[in-house]
């Protein structure tokens, strides 16, 4: 592999700015390896050689022009397939949207080619991001880099196992329940889930429009930070896009000591620290956790009750919201088209026999639920019950924030299981997401760093933080990740790196 | 064709209870949650963007002029405010809508509890109660090929995309009940009021024919005012004032006859038919129809403050119904001379003719008539006919100071119309100056009288009546431009 690619982007980015290396040759670097390895990993769906080589050149050319460039300018990036691209395939790992070609950028996208980044390609997902290991993509599961009889994670599988493999120093996710920080504890790298509105929804096909957010995927906390700065910022056509100035992540991290975290108090949640942690999982949490205390945290138990509930509260507001979004999918004006082989060729029938063959189990798992919750006789039982929860979770939180600095938990409950282990018994894939959920109930930040292996496999250390304190949650992670040692970087990239 | 009813026996058995949703088209610039030009008549699918086509990864954005607009149609029709309100997703299947479902207001509107007051042609008044009025977006426009131009048996269907998105303000009565006999004639008058305020207050153009207002009719028949409600059905996209008093009278024979008959009503949406004024059926509606609303996750709440809407309620123009009271007092003229006046656009144009300087009764006379005629000839509204007030106040000054006579002015009128000039400038180029020289006069009357012998004879033989004959004879040699009062007082002294 390029030695280019094990180094993390803001070290690339200073060599960019020093003359040492070009953006062409980082990007070739990137291209050449996902061209040897994808193959085994199927990280990506789809990749624009063309494309990114023509933004590296577009970059080096500036730069030698002696144009000012942002921070990350010719750095690689890959995007998640469920952010459109003018004129890129994108089909959120679905056959529904097999041929879609977008008419129009996400607001993300326009953001990172503002910043210069060449985009590499589209990742591989579950379809319309419903999953948490990646096996529910239409185009095959992608392998987990640390042994490829594992899941990557999901439904952000592609994004983190890119970073993970070193295909791209960079990547953006969307976590709707986690789908950016599990597949990140997994595959060791970190992903943060910003604050609600901190990031443009703008062209992010929605899954759960109230708990979808766009995030970034990185090796570093540093990196992540960077990339979190391109991409967020007040967006005119996202209501729900929050208008306040987007701080300085980066050299917020940059400026992080070793006694960063004294004095702060770190409140680990008594509901996300007991019964169904796996052992290995446990162990690395409580270790990193005596680390903090050793560097001066005051570490307090607190019990957030509702947290019991949130996942339930989860599983019925997400499908509602997933039944209403999935409604547009009719075969009518993009993506597949199936018509019914015998009888009339009505709408109701096309659009049907569309759906039927366009949708796998999970996504129409998820509508017919949604659609029961929502139904005249079930909303208040199901959706209203729910939506009760989710304002408790809040309330909990609040409270919580009211006495700590940030909460940690584990991100996910396991290391990364075998494929075929859960994909039958939708309720143990659905625990995946236990610790995850409530920061996208509340609409709060969370991030994902690695904080140590269980049996060879990475595991994820989580840091919640109040609303808008993305900076604290950056803050507390490059502490972790310092106390951790880098462990995304020591990825051992076993039989399929020799193939 | 169903048996109906005849009408008088449906108002002797029944009770009549009627409600309508008013559906309105807002002239904003821009859709409701996007930037797409909101106009009319481009070329299919060219007024659009991701958002108006539903197209994944878009989102809406809230038009603020759009809840501006229904925030004053919510005040015209004397409604509280809501001082928070949300969007809400009504999800059902339709191939002309993007998303397949529909964001609108379902359990917390803009504007709630208003009434407004409808007068109908004899003076009554009838107060009818506003529910609410709600804020939504439109859908595109099926067009089905081949067949009979429905969807049964057509070849193929196109979907316009231009008019999704386009604000909607929805306005929802209670049941207007004791309308008797005079429910068809109450409808057609509350959407005819509607109408006006909508342009009054310059929201929409409310042009009936592009289905700017549209008025969903919900029917049903009772024994008595005290009976409990009956089923009812929903005629929908009714859009002329004619159809929608038809619709009425049609659906209460039609159920009136079911009823007589022991039968029951369904309930169901339907169809109006211009053709012959009739209903069809359409689709069953039961109340279980489940639309699965739940608050639009992609919008923020709109919480309008308080001194937006009252500067909103300052800056509301006069209505027409008050408009029309104050000026009747003002012109001290007759509701039955203002009945004309119906629409507000008319009433403003006169207002303004009369603060040109025509009196109330020329103004209202050539506006009603043949400017009215013209526009109706041409297709257009009274404001795009190529005169104005000011040219019609000029003419009214020619008429008043004796230069013109009734025809003389309508001749300079349909100059004007025609493009040639103010009426002055018509009467120079045509020369229709009145003409009230003497001796001319007396030369015409002469020459008359001298082609008329048998006249003049039965003026002398006591029939006076019979000049007339010779004032009509005098006015044709003078091509109408003799000053005819002038001319029979020659005549009459020929004779004394």
């Amino acid at each position: 592999m390029s030695e280019l690619l094990t180094k993390t982007a803001l070290q690339l980015a200073d060599m960019m700015a020093a003359g040492e290396i070009t953006s062409v040759e980082l990007t070739r670097a990137s291209l050449d390896r996902i061209k040897a390895h994808n193959p085994t990993i199927n990280a990506f769906l789809h990749v624009d050689e063309e494309g990114a080589l023509a933004t590296a050149r577009e970059v080096d050319e500036k730069r030698a022009a002696g144009e000012n460039l942002g921070r990350l300018a010719g750095i690689p990036i890959a995007i998640k397939d469920n952010l459109v691209i003018r004129g890129m395939p994108t089909t959120c790992g679905s056959k529904m949207l097999e041929g879609w070609l977008p008419p129009y950028d996400a607001t993300v996208i326009t953001k990172i080619k503002n910043a210069g980044m060449p985009i590499v390609g589209k990742t591989n997902m579950d379809e319309f991001a419903m999953g948490s290991s990646t096996e529910f993509s239409a185009y095959g599961s992608t392998k987990n880099p640390w042994d490829t009889e594992r899941i990557p994670g999901g439904s952000g599988g592609g994004s983190a196992a890119a970073v993970s493999a070193f295909m791209v120093p960079l990547a953006l996710g969307s976590d709707t329940g986690g789908s950016i920080r599990q597949p990140g504890s997994v595959t060791g790298t970190v992903g943060v889930k910003p604050t609600y509105g901190a990031v443009s929804r703008y062209g992010l096909i929605a899954m759960a429009s109230s708990l979808d957010q766009v995030g970034p995927v990185a090796r570093t906390v540093a990196d992540a930070a960077a990339l979190q700065e391109v991409i967020s910022g007040h967006d005119e056509l996202d209501s729900t896009s929050l208008d306040v100035e987007v701080p300085a992540f980066e050299d917020i991290v940059a400026q992080v000591g070793a006694d960063r975290v004294k004095g702060l108090k770190i409140g680990i949640v008594e509901q996300l620290s007991a019964d169904g942690f796996e052992p290995g999982v446990e162990a690395e949490f409580e270790a990193t956790v005596k680390r903090l205390e050793d560097a001066g945290a005051e570490v307090v138990n607190v019990s957030l009750p509702s947290f019991e509930y949130a996942l339930s509260a989860y599983y019925l507001i997400m499908p509602a919201e997933v039944s209403s979004n999935m409604a547009r999918f009719d075969g009518m004006r993009f993506g597949l088209r199936a018509e019914p082989e015998t009888g009339p060729v009505t709408a109701e029938r096309v659009m049907a026999e569309s759906r039927g063959q366009g949708f796998g189990a999970e996504v129409k798992r998820r509508i017919i639920l949604g659609t029961h919750v929502l139904s005249s006789g079930n909303y208040d039982a199901y959706y209203g019950a729910a939506q009760k929860v989710r304002t408790l979770v809040q309330r909990d939180l609040d409270e919580a924030f009211s006495k700590v600095d940030v909460l940690v938990t584990p991100t996910a409950p396991t290391t990364a299981f075998k494929f075929g282990e859960k994909i039958d018994d939708p309720m143990a894939m659905y625990l995946n997401d236990l610790a995850t959920i409530p920061a996208n109930l509340a609409g709060t930040p969370g991030l994902s760093v690695p904080c140590g292996l269980s049996e060879g496999m990475p595991v994820g250390f989580q840091i919640l933080a109040p609303a808008y304190r993305d900076d604290l949650m950056y803050e507390v992670a490059a502490a972790v990740e310092a106390s951790a040692g880098e462990i995304a970087g020591s990825c051992p990239a076993k039989e399929w790196e020799n193939n | 064709m169903t048996e109906l009813l005849e009408f008088s026996e449906v108002v002797e058995r029944f009770d009549p209870v009627l409600g309508i949703e008013v559906h309105v088209e807002l002239g904003t610039k821009t859709k409701m949650f996007d930037g797409a030009p909101n106009a009319f008549g481009d070329e299919p699918n060219t007024l659009v963007t991701p958002t108006s086509l539903g197209m994944p990864g878009s989102l809406p954005v809230v038009n603020r002029t759009a809840v501006e607009y229904a925030i004053k149609i919510g005040l015209a029709l004397n409604c509280s405010i809501a001082e928070m309100c949300r969007f809400a997703r009504k999800n059902y299947f339709y191939p002309d809508l993007t998303k397949n479902y529909q964001t609108s207001q379902s359990d917390e509107p803009i504007a709630f509890d208003g009434w407004v007051d409808v007068e109908l042609e004899d003076g009554t008044v009838v107060r009818v109660d506003i529910e609410r009025a709600h804020m939504e977006e439109d859908a595109g426009k099926n067009s089905h090929v081949g067949g009979s131009g429905r969807i049964q048996g057509a070849e193929y269907s196109l979907v316009d995309y231009n008019r999704a998105g386009v604000p909607l303000v929805e306005i929802v009565t209670r049941p207007i009940p004791n309308t008797g006999g005079r429910a068809p004639e109450v409808a057609a008058a509350y959407v005819r009021t509607l109408r006006d305020i909508f342009r009054a207050l310059q929201v929409s153009e409310a042009r009936m024919e592009r289905g700017n207002v549209r008025a969903d009719i919900n029917l049903s028949l009772r024994d008595t005012p005290e009976s409990p409600l009956g089923t009812r059905t929903e005629t929908k996209n009714v859009n002329s004032f004619t159809a929608i008093e038809q619709a009425v009278t049609y659906e209460m024979r039609r159920q009136g006859k079911v009823l007589s008959d022991g039968g029951t009503i369904t309930q169901e949406t339907r169809h109006f038919h211009d053709e012959d004024g009739s209903t069809s059926s359409g689709r069953e509606k039961s109340d279980a129809d489940d639309y699965r609303y739940f608050p639009e996750p992609d919008l923020v709440p709109v919480a309008p403050s308080r001194e937006w809407v009252e500067d909103i309620r300052q800056s509301l123009p006069e209505l027409p119904n008050v408009k029309r009271r104050r000026l009747q007092a003002e012109w001290e003229i007759s509701n039955l001379e203002l009945r004309d006046l119906v629409n507000a656009q008319a009433l403003d144009i006169v207002e303004a003719t009369v603060k040109a300087g025509a009196t109330p009764a020329a103004a209202r006379k050539w506006w009603t008539g043949v400017i009215a005629r013209y526009c109706n000839e041409q297709g257009i509204e009274l404001d795009q006919a190529p005169v104005t007030p000011a040219d019609v106040a000029e003419l009214d000054g020619l008429v008043q100071s004796g230069k013109l006579n009734d025809k003389l002015a309508r001749q300079a009128l349909d100059g004007t119309l025609a493009g040639e000039g103010t009426p002055t400038e018509v009467v120079a180029k045509r020369g229709l100056e009145i003409v009230s020289d003497d001796s001319a006069l007396e030369k015409a009357v002469d020459d008359a009288m001298a082609a008329n012998p048998d006249v003049v004879e039965k003026i002398r033989g006591g029939k006076v009546q019979a000049a007339g004959a010779l004032v009509g004879a005098v006015m044709k040699t003078t091509r109408g431009q003799a000053d005819a009062g002038k001319v029979r007082e020659i005549i009459m002294s020929r004779f004394e």
